[in-house]
Order: C-alpha cells, then structure tokens, then sequence
C-alpha cells in the first residue's frame, strides 16, 4: 500500500508536467520522460564526476532539466506552433528519440548505478513491516513539490496567466500576455517536477541507462489522462491510482506481474472508450 | 502537349516492371548476399512505408502501432511454416497450444494468414481507436502497439515467449519482397486514386466537412486501416523469413519511429514518396553504418559510435519536421505526365 | 400542403446559456427561407441540430416523415440535407474539381471490388463522377480553376465553391450559412442570381442565414428573425422591415438596421 503511493506519487510529478503542457499547448510533449533520465544523469555526474554532494547536485539536476526544457521547447515546438497538430507530435517524438539515442552516444549504453546518499538508505520498522526511509520520503516530497506548484499556479500573476493560456489561448493572447514567457515557465515548472520525480526514481530503482525514461513517461502519461488531462489535480489523482492500482493488481494477482504494463494501457484505453476527458474531466474550473 | 492516355500509361508501367524484374533478376543470379539482403530489405521497408502512408498520410491519423501488425504477421506466418517436429523442438518453456503445434501450411498460405490475421486485430481494435482523434489516437495505437509486443512475452505457450522463434526456413528471396511490395503500391495507388480515396483525404482535410457531405468517417478510416494492416502484417511474415529469427522485441517502437522518418522525410501523403523514403532509408542505414564502425584514417583511428545512426535520424526528422514539412514530394505523386515535363494531376 | 421539413419546439442549452428557445419552423418543398437575427440570436445552431452536429436539449426535427434524431451528419447528408459552413471549411489542400467530386461519392460510388479491379463499371462511375462535377463547376463559374488548390481561391470563389460542393452531394433541402459574408455589392448580387438559378434547376428547397438584409429581403420568400434564441417575428420581408420587435432588436447596429 505504502509502496503504492509511492509509486503514485512518483507517476504524479511526472504526470503534472504532461498535463500542465497538454493545458496550453494542447501537445503531448514524448520527450517529458526523457528529462526524467536526463535529470538522473545529471545528478549522477554531479555527484560522482564532480564529486558535489548530493545537495548541491540533485537541485543543480533540477534546474538543468528544467533548462532543457525550455530548450526543447524553444527549439522544436515553438517553430511550429502555426503548423497541423500531427507535425507537433512528430517533432515531439523526434526530441524524444534525439535525447535517448543522444545519452546513448555520450554515456553509453551500459546501465550505470546510481549513487543513492546514505540518509535515504535506511529502512525503518513499522508496525512489523521494515520499510525503506526512501518510501516514505517520496510522498512527503512529492507534496511539497506539489504545494509549491499550487502556490506558484493559483497565487501568482503567472500561475494565473498560465490558468488563462489553458483555458483560452487565443484570447490571452489578444491580452498582451507574453504567452512566450508563460509557456517557458510551464516548461520550466514541468520539467522540474519530472527532473525530481527522476531522482527519486533513480533512488528506488537505482541503475541509470539512457532508456530509462520510456517506460515511467508512458505511464505517467497514462495516470495524466486518467485523471483528466489537462487538470493538475486530475494528474495527481491519475497518478496515485495508476500507482496503487498497478502495486495492487500485482500483489492480488502475482501471475499478472509481466502483464502490467499492458494493464496500465489497457486502463488508458478504457479510459479513453467511456471518458475521454478522465475522472475529473477537463470542464473544471481550476486547471493549468 | 496531350496528356498521356490511358494506354500509354499502361505500356510505360509495364515497361518498368519488366525492367525492374530485369534487374532484380541480375542481382538474384550476379549480386553478393549482402547486395541481395539489402534488396529484399528494401522491398519489405516499401511494403511498410507505403501501407503505413496510408493511414497516416493520406488519411491523416497518426497511427503509432504498425508494429503490432508486422509482429502478428511475423508470428503468424512463422508458427505456419514451421514443421510439428520444429515446434516441438523450439518451445521448451511450454508446449505450443494445439491446433497451431500440427499445422503446418507452405510459405504462400502463411502470407496470406499473416495479413488476414493483422487485417483482423485491425479490425477489432478499430472501434476504440477510431472513437478518438488526434495526439488520443496517437496514444491508444502506440499502446496498442505495446500490448501486443507484451502479449507475445507472455504467452509463451502460442508465441514462445521471450526465446522467440529461431531457424525459419528462408523462404523470402527478391522474387517474393519486389513481387509484394509491387502488389501494394498498385493496390495503394489505385484506392488513392478512386472515390474512397478522395473520401479519406477530405477526412484528412476537414473531417466535419467531409461528414456533412456524407462521408463516414468510420468506415474509411476502418478500411484504410485495415488494407494498412494486411500489407504490414504480410511484410512482417516476409521479414521473418527473411532473418529466420524473431522475438517480441524485435518489433518495437524503434520500428515505427523508422517508418515514420521514412513518410515523411519522403513526403506524408505521397504513396511515390513513401517508396522513396522507404529507399533513401535503407541506402542511408546501410551508409551510415560506416559512422558507427571504427574508421581508420592512416595512423589514427576513430572508435565507432553506436547509437550515432539514430542521432542522425531524429535530426533528420526534426530537420524535415521544423523546416520542410512535407519532405521530398510533398503530397504530389510521381506520373509520366511529369517525367516529360507537362504538370500532371496532384 | 406538404411538409418538408418540420422542426418543432427546439431548445438547445449548452452548459447555462439557452442558445435555442423553443424554435419552431416548417418548410415546404421548393421554398426559400431566411433565418436572420443579430450576432449570436442561434442561428447557426438550428442549422448545427438540423444537420446532425449538434444534438438538442429537447424538441425534434422531422425530414420528410422522418424523424431525425441524433443521427450522425453523414447520414443526415445521405438523406438529403446538404449545408454550408459560415467560415469555410473547403478541403484546401485539394483541387476545386476534387472537392466537389468528394460530394458525389455518398451517392455514386461504385462497389469498392470494383474500383479495385479496375472494372468497366467502376471506370466508367468514375468518368461520370468527373463529368457532373465539372458541369457544376461550370455553372458556378469556377471552371477556369478546376486543377487549382481549393486554399488558393479568392475568398469571393471560395463561397461559391462551399455551395457548389453542397449542391453537388445532390440535396433536396440546402442550407446556406451566410453565403454572402464579406462578399461586395456585386458579388451579392451574382450570388443571389445563382442561388435562385441553383434552386431552379435541381429542385431545391433553400433555407438560408445571412446578415446582408437587401440579399436577405431580395431573395426570401419568408423570413424569420431569432435573438437570443427566441423567434422574435415571422413572415414576408416586408412585413418583417416594418415589424418594431425586429427593429429593435437591431437597433445599435446601424449597418444591420433592416431594409437599410
């Protein structure tokens, strides 16, 4: 249960990246799972190549994902914002395949380990059940991260402009909004988001190759539709019950465990069947 | 200057498959085995490309799981071929399931079984995907695409599961790939080119203008689909009796990223282009493959990069994408109106 | 008398907003209506219900004894309802002759085997489908730009060409969403000829929205006026002119103002 909604809550911050772009730009950005494991990679050299400690690198990691970002954005989505959505999606999946096999090229294939510092490394007991420190840390995280987010989206100026975009974006745009600034800053924020949930992923699971991205970016893209894309609160919540639900299905039912991820698209295309706009639906006030 | 009549066209077309048999002809008797593999690759890329343009060029949608078609083809036309003894031997893990541990069925039969059977997922799948549109679809048909690759891990006792389906009998040779990948781009072009192609295109153009001159989208999109996914499934029986080895994994995402750069680097929409890109594609893997080898320059050498092929192509994607949309040909089609210099219709 | 078209007690509620309030209208073969009203009073709305884009609250809609609901459009088309668009919504990336052959192929497609095989039938519907579609583009006047992309059109062409493609799906009723917009004093005029031309020959019974009054007054044998969903007035043009409600309703807008 409690490994549940860590996972969950990892889908979760990777899944309000999705959702705050998809709010806006009504693009799927395919390359959001890959920052995850360019968030990893930072994270590992800055601690072993540059030998930071991991306070200076995980937060160094997080903001160079966050910059690469935007990057992204500037250089392969804004160019085409005129043009038929399917260019978009191509271009997306290009970056995607652009960063993997570009990680492939520099670091290397070989799946490299991931140095995890000692203060997340304990376990603790529990009520008989010993639980690694780390599973219990990455909700408590995920929720600061995430109040934070809220904060920025409903109490700022910019949050409010980027609520705006996503709801209207030609309107704000006749507003004299810089709806170029907003976008990066989405990206920005995003990214960040996905860069810790990467961390955190490299922690429990520690071994780092350039495809590691793949799989977490599809799921949590599938937790953001689930809970209605286009709505923070609906990634979050898509994000804890693909988390659990995935945790669950497993343990009921160990014969299914290789069939898991297909469960996982099984549930988006249900999803999509009967709601297409998710549990919470995309008619909600408050969305980004 | 007349347009070409309808008998010329006739004549010219026959002319070139003759020479186009010609030459294979030469290459099958005269050609090293690696000139002929690189051939038959070729015909099956086009085989894909032009089937895959289909769906996604001219009909607009963008289908990401035309590897669940190649790999149920693939599986389906191997466990055809194979004997009763060979099955036996292969699946170690557990029995193969009967009726499929007796059949065994010539290579021809299998072909056909293979598009059958991809034409039928097809079709069942169509009811979810084609209820949905845009970056939606996109999804559901590259989820599709991963089901099916996980599927065939798991179901060990239909596909062997993860040890795959090794010493298939070679059956693919240049006769086999050209003669298919022939029968498609006839096939394509000729449904392009009637009054359901037309249809389809006006769903790519404007799908609500198109309902309202009553056009059903479902049904267009249904057949696209599926005359899509019979040809791929055939070209994923061709290819495995091309490399006699498959596994689940050999058939993923990685695929339709390739075909995808092969549409529309030769044009999204374009079946001439399709075959184009499906062409450039294979000279350009095997050339590039000179980057990923250690090149040696007098005294010093270069270590080969892996992984530098695909670099290059998602820079090629990304290039076409951002800065020549619509790739070489555009949506124009080769004819010989245009090889002698009058436009031809688009 | 017989009903054509009967649309009885429509409402239409999207989310708060009430765009249709219990309109109601009857057509009968061979006429043709106007529907007009300031920005926003609905009108394109009927026009979405009756198509089949756009599915009602409450109320009906009644094609020939037939009752239409919530068929999809395509098949609404089949039955014999054809429409334009207000902004325009031609295949722009194909030819002009292309996007009117797409309209013939709901009702002149031959077996798809056929086609495949290349059989005389199949040939043979094609050349017909070929030929129809350029008698239409000749009586429209866009002849001359058969093999040109639909995108490259003048706007003045385009409309015609939205209405040429509708007529060309072979309708009994059209509607026309603001065929005239943006055109000149002219164009107006030209347009207003063809459409009574139009009508004439293949039978038409028209219904159309349109903002111009004199093409609204010049053309229509009755007219109805919508604000804010309501049916504010009904009747001859010139009842209409003189009708206070109507007035008012326009008033503000000077460049509306009826009969102007």
């Amino acid at each position: 249960m409690i490994n549940g909604i860590s996972l969950g809550s990892l889908y979760a911050l990777v899944a309000i990246g999705y959702t705050m772009v998809y709010g806006i730009l009504r693009l799927i950005n395919f390359a959001h799972g890959d920052l995850l494991m360019f968030a990893a990679y930072s994270a590992l050299y800055g601690t072993t190549l540059f030998a930071l400690p991991w306070y200076w690198s995980f937060p160094l990691a997080l903001l160079g994902t966050g910059l690469l970002g935007i990057l992204v954005e500037r250089s392969a989505y804004r160019p085409l914002r005129g043009a038929p959505r399917i260019s978009l999606l191509i271009s997306a999946i290009g970056v995607s395949f652009l960063l993997e096999n570009l990680a492939l090229v520099v670091i290397g294939g070989v799946p490299k380990p991931f140095p995890r510092p000692e203060v997340f490394d304990r376990v603790v007991e529990f009520m008989g059940i010993r639980i690694p420190v780390l599973t219990l840390y990455t909700p408590i995280i995920t929720l600061v991260l995430l109040s934070g987010l809220l904060a920025v989206v409903f109490r700022t100026r910019v949050g409010k402009a980027m609520r705006a975009a996503s709801t209207d974006f030609e309107t704000t745009q006749l507003m004299g909004i810089n709806l170029d600034r907003i976008i990066s800053v989405t990206f920005l924020l995003g990214s960040v988001l996905a860069a810790a949930g990467g961390i955190m992923w490299s922690m429990k699971y520690p071994q780092v190759n350039p495809f590691m991205g793949v799989l977490p970016g599809l799921k949590a893209f599938i937790a953001a539709v689930l809970g209605g894309i286009g709505n923070i609160f609906g990634a979050v919540l898509g994000g804890f019950v693909l988390g659990v639900g995935e945790i669950f299905i497993v343990a009921l039912v160990p014969q299914l465990s290789q069939y898991r991820d297909a469960l996982s698209f099984l549930a988006l295309i249900l999803m999509l069947l009967f709601r297409p706009t998710g549990i919470l639906g995309e008619p909600v006030e408050e969305k980004v | 200057m007349k347009p070409t009549g309808r008998r010329t066209n006739l004549l010219l077309n026959l002319a070139s498959l003759l020479l186009l048999a010609g030459t294979l002809f030469l290459f099958h008797r005269y050609g090293s085995d690696y000139q002929v593999r690189i051939l038959n690759n070729m015909a099956i890329f086009i085989i894909l490309a032009v089937s895959y343009n289909l769906v996604n060029g001219v009909c607009g949608m963008l289908h990401l799981g035309p590897n669940a078609f190649i790999t149920i083809g693939a599986y389906t036309s191997a466990l055809l071929t194979m004997s009763p003894a060979e099955k036996e031997l292969s699946f170690i893990l557990e029995p193969l399931v009967w009726p499929l541990s007796a059949i065994q069925a010539p290579f021809s039969v299998s072909l056909l079984a293979a598009g059958l059977l991809a034409m039928g997922f097809a079709f069942l799948i169509s009811f979810p995907v084609f209820r949905v549109r845009g970056d939606y679809l996109a999804i559901v048909t590259l989820g599709f695409g991963e089901v099916v690759r996980v599927l065939c891990n798991a179901m060990q006792s239909v596909t062997n599961g993860p040890l795959g389906l090794k010493g298939l009998v070679p059956h693919t040779h240049l006769g086999w790939s050209w003669g298919v990948a022939v029968v498609t781009v006839i096939f394509v072009t000729r449904l392009t080119n009637s009054s359901y192609g037309r249809a389809m295109k006006a769903i790519r153009e404007d799908e609500i203008a198109a309902r309202a001159m009553g056009v059903d989208p479902f049904k267009h999109l249904l057949l696209a689909f599926m005359v899509s996914a019979f040809f791929s499934g055939v070209a994923g029986g061709l290819l495995a009796h091309l490399i006699t080895t498959i596994s689940p994994n050999l058939f993923t995402f990685l695929l339709t990223f390739n075909l995808l750069i092969m549409i529309v680097v030769g044009g999204l929409g374009s079946t001439t282009g399709a075959v184009l890109g499906a062409a450039l594609f294979t000279w350009a893997g095997e050339a590039m493959r000179v980057v990923e080898r250690p090149m040696n320059f007098g005294s010093w050498s270069i270590p080969g990069i892996p992984g530098m092929r695909m670099v290059i192509f998602s820079l090629l994607l990304m290039g076409v994408i951002l800065f020549r949309r619509h790739g070489i040909m555009g949506r124009r089609e080769f004819s010989w109106d245009w090889l002698r210099g009058r436009r031809g219709p688009s | 008398m017989n009903v054509f078209l009967s649309v009885e007690h429509l409402f239409v509620q999207f989310g708060g907003l009430t765009a249709v309030n219990d309109f109601s209208m009857h057509l009968v073969p061979g006429e043709l209506v106007g529907l007009i009203g300031p920005n926003g009073a609905g009108k394109t709305t009927v026009f979405n219900v009756i198509a089949g884009m756009v599915k009602p609250t409450s109320g009906r809609v009644v094609w020939r004894d037939e009752v239409l609901d919530g068929r999809p459009s395509h098949e609404i088309a089949s039955l014999g309802i054809a429409r334009t668009f207000q902004n325009i919504r031609l295949y722009r990336d194909m030819t002009v002759l292309e996007n009117v052959m797409v309209s013939f192929h709901h009702h002149m497609r031959s077996p798809l085997w056929q086609v495949m095989l290349g059989l005389g039938t199949g040939v043979r519907q094609e050349r017909l489908i070929r030929e129809q579609s350029r008698e239409i583009l000749q009586e429209f006047g866009l002849a001359h730009w058969a093999l040109e992309k639909a995108g490259v059109l003048a706007y003045g062409q385009q409309r015609r060409l939205e209405i040429a493609r509708a007529v060309a799906a072979r309708p009994q009723l059209l509607l026309l969403d603001e065929p005239a917009a943006g055109m000149n004093p002219r164009e107006t005029r030209e347009l207003g000829d063809l459409v009574q031309e139009v009508r004439r020959k293949y039978s038409l019974t028209v219904l159309l929205i349109e903002h111009d009054m004199r093409f609204v007054m010049n053309l229509c044998e009755r007219v109805k006026v919508l604000d804010h969903g309501f049916t504010i007035a009904e009747g001859s043009p010139s009842e209409i002119r003189r009708n206070r409600k109507v007035i008012r309703a326009y008033l503000g807008n000077s460049a509306d103002a009826p009969g102007e």
